[in-house]
């Protein structure tokens, strides 16, 4: 356990060669061993949306006992319910269905917009998709479905999103 | 035992075996492990400077980002992409460094008490550390900053905290914008500043903090940082494609560790692991702890306002205030949160002198559970207890360094202090008139001084290098040093068989003036 001063040569050497293994450490780990993040045969699908569901229900008028219950400053003709759809996407990847999704609206009034986001490693090749989307908890079904069938490159990433004003169901 | 405190203890003792054995090579001057916090001081500014250069050279922007930095690589390597090689491999030996200095501060129970303050505000300092890192690599924007910089948004987004997900900033090329780097410059160098800050808070209550390693230890790091930069230079990944998934990087693990394990596990598994990580680091210092020694009190009576004590407090307990007694000098104030009971402020007074002629030898700052007047009775006690025996020789020695009461024998006076340094040079002297042949003074190792400081304090006042020293009349030959850690007794044995050499030699050769370090 003794600990002697020792500056002969054989204690600079013992040094250098502390610091040179500390920087081979360094070296080695700073980029070995490789990281493999997708298999080289695989492709990804990311479905993603940020959108504003319909409103749960109309505006309605208010009724003359209603407005009876409140301040006159605070009589209002109709009430239109801020509070925003779910939205429920499916995904079927080759008639499979690989995901099924319900994106609940944001804030404290649900009245935000519903966001997601899923990733889903694929071979790469050809795939029939299928992608279904319902922003109105008034319609019964799906209101907006897209279904292509799309060629994957190895690595390639395909991004499913929703965007209105482009016409709905988008692949990019 | 509480389980916890056995457990640190057995782990102590396989690290400080370590510890021992990197001391033989390079002696404990020169222990890389007794500067982690220096090294770790150095390797920041390295990256400081040469983050300066490669941020004066890099293009902000999402579409030059890329281009210029792998532009300095290629037709500048011999400045701009050396730099950029030193930069990385200091940010990982930056991490590397900082966790050490975590664990054998942990191990040694260094994080409670008077040092919590200190673990308390360096803990989040690692945080910083790796979200300034993390951020590095999304300002190159190639393959490697695209993967990390998605997979830290799909981290980030296993939390309830934002309203849209940050993995939509990374869909298409067209979400990259000048302003997305404006906020990776944000947290890369922004969370910098933080660190600069946060660095200035974990020393504060140090005094003589240790930022700099000693200049051996700067050389042969900057030589080594340099050597891999020149063998192995950091080059860039292919640019980022937001319309191809990089199927395999050269990943560097000490920063990036987290992805990996992310989508090896889970991000809610990463998260719990993160939060009970430093759950458990914050909590460390409030888990239940020996009690410590009475701090140290002020006799105004005996306190002259000299500012020794103020000196030579490693932490910076003592302040000096107005004097309550004599109007025109001030006194010093001790602050309980702050003291670490050492003794060393015990040391440095000029009241502490054995040769006050006063029956009850009170000094200006003492330490309550082993006062300085009790150390004088044991001393003169002692001494007249090994009677008339030839060559009477006093061992004083530090309660954390090696365990010198295993040295009593019928002609060596055994005492321990709670620091080296809490024993006044004068004492020295005063053992030799009383009857001592000569005097061995033990304390921890080089660096390895419990309270920082007590070692250097004690060699710097015996050889003359600070006050109150020891005077130059006292003969050097009747006087070793003997730093040893707990467990070394070996070498302090080693230190009283050469004084007793010295003392029989002296006979025959004239006396020389230096105070020697026998260990």
């Amino acid at each position: 356990m003794s600990e002697r001063l020792n500056r002969g040569p054989m204690a600079w050497l013992g040094q250098g060669l502390l610091y040179g293994l500390f920087a081979l450490v360094i070296g080695v780990f700073s980029s070995w061993p490789p990281y493999h993040y997708l298999d080289r045969d695989q492709a990804l699908i990311k479905l993603s949306f940020n959108h504003q569901g319909q409103v749960v229900a109309d505006c309605r008028d208010v009724s003359a006992q209603e407005q009876a219950k409140v301040q006159p400053t605070m009589r209002r003709t109709k009430i239109c319910p801020r509070e925003r759809s779910p939205i429920t996407v499916e995904l079927d990847i080759d008639g499979a269905t690989v995901l099924k999704h319900v994106a609940q609206p944001s804030g404290l009034s649900r009245d935000g917009a519903s966001t997601t986001y899923h990733r889903l490693q694929v071979p790469a090749g050809s795939h029939t998709l299928v992608v279904r989307l319902k922003d109105d908890v008034r319609s019964a079904g799906f209101n907006h479905e897209r279904r292509a069938t799309v060629t994957l490159k190895p690595a390639q990433i395909l991004v499913i999103d929703f965007e209105p004003g482009k016409g709905g169901i988008t692949l990019q | 035992m509480h389980p916890l405190r056995q457990s640190r203890l057995a782990a102590l003792s396989v690290y400080q075996a370590l510890e021992h054995q990197l001391g033989r090579i390079c002696g404990p001057d020169l222990n890389p492990l007794r500067h982690l916090g220096a090294l770790g001081f150095l390797l920041f500014w390295l990256l400081a400077i040469s983050g300066i250069y490669l941020f004066a050279v890099f293009d902000t922007s999402a579409e030059g980002a890329y281009r210029s930095i792998d532009q300095l690589s290629r037709q500048q390597w011999y400045l701009g992409g050396v730099l950029r090689s030193v930069h990385r491999y200091s940010a990982d030996a930056f991490i590397v460094v900082l966790l050490a200095h975590l664990l054998r501060e942990a191990l040694m129970g260094r994080y409670s008490g008077f040092r919590r303050f200190s673990w308390l505000t360096g803990v989040p300092l690692l945080l910083l550390a790796f979200t300034s890192a993390i951020g590095g690599f999304w300002l190159n924007w190639d393959q490697l900053g695209q993967f990390s910089a998605m997979a830290t948004a799909e981290l980030l987004d296993a939390l309830p905290l934002f309203a849209s997900p940050l993995t939509r900033n990374f869909l298409g090329t067209a979400a990259v914008s000048d302003r997305l780097f404006s906020l990776f410059i944000f947290v890369h160098v922004g969370v910098s500043l933080f660190l600069v800050f946060g660095l200035w808070f974990h020393i504060q209550r140090l005094s003589h903090a240790a930022v700099f390693p000693p200049r051996p230890m700067v050389a042969a790091v900057m030589l080594g940082l340099l050597a891999l930069a020149l063998a192995a230079p950091v080059m860039s990944h292919a640019p980022a494609d937001l319309a191809a998934a990089p199927a395999t990087l050269t990943l560097d693990w000490f920063l990036l560790f987290i992805h990996p394990l992310a989508y090896a596990t889970s991000p809610g598994l990463v998260w719990a692991l993160l939060a009970l990580s430093l759950l458990l680091l914050f909590a460390l210092p409030f888990l239940p702890q020996p009690a410590q020694a009475p701090v140290a009190v002020v006799d105004p009576a005996n306190c002259n306002g000299c500012r020794r004590c103020f000196d030579d407090c490693p932490y910076a307990a003592v302040t000096m205030v107005p004097h309550p007694i004599r109007t025109v000098r001030q006194m010093a104030q001790v602050d309980s949160d702050l003291c670490a009971s050492c003794g060393i402020c015990v040391g440095a007074c000029p009241s502490s002198t054995p040769f006050r002629s006063a029956a009850e030898l009170v000094t200006g700052i003492d330490m309550p559970a082993s006062p300085i007047g009790a150390l004088r009775q044991r001393l003169s006690q002692g001494l007249a207890a090994l009677g008339q025996a030839p060559g009477k020789i006093v061992v004083f020695g530090c309660q954390h360094g090696a365990n010198v009461s295993r040295l009593a024998s019928p002609d060596v006076l055994a005492l321990e202090l709670v620091c080296a340094a809490q024993l006044a040079p004068s004492f020295v002297e005063y053992a030799l008139r009383d009857g001592a042949s000569g005097v061995v003074v033990s304390g921890c190792s080089e660096g390895g001084c419990i309270y920082r400081l007590g070692q250097r304090w004690t060699a710097e006042r015996l050889q003359g290098r600070r006050e109150p020293h020891l005077r130059a009349s006292v003969p050097a030959e009747q006087l070793a040093l003997a730093w040893a850690d707990a467990g070394d007794e070996a070498s302090v044995m080693r230190a009283l068989q050469g004084l007793r050499r010295r003392l029989a030699d002296s006979l025959a050769t004239p006396a020389t003036r230096a105070v020697q370090a026998d260990v």
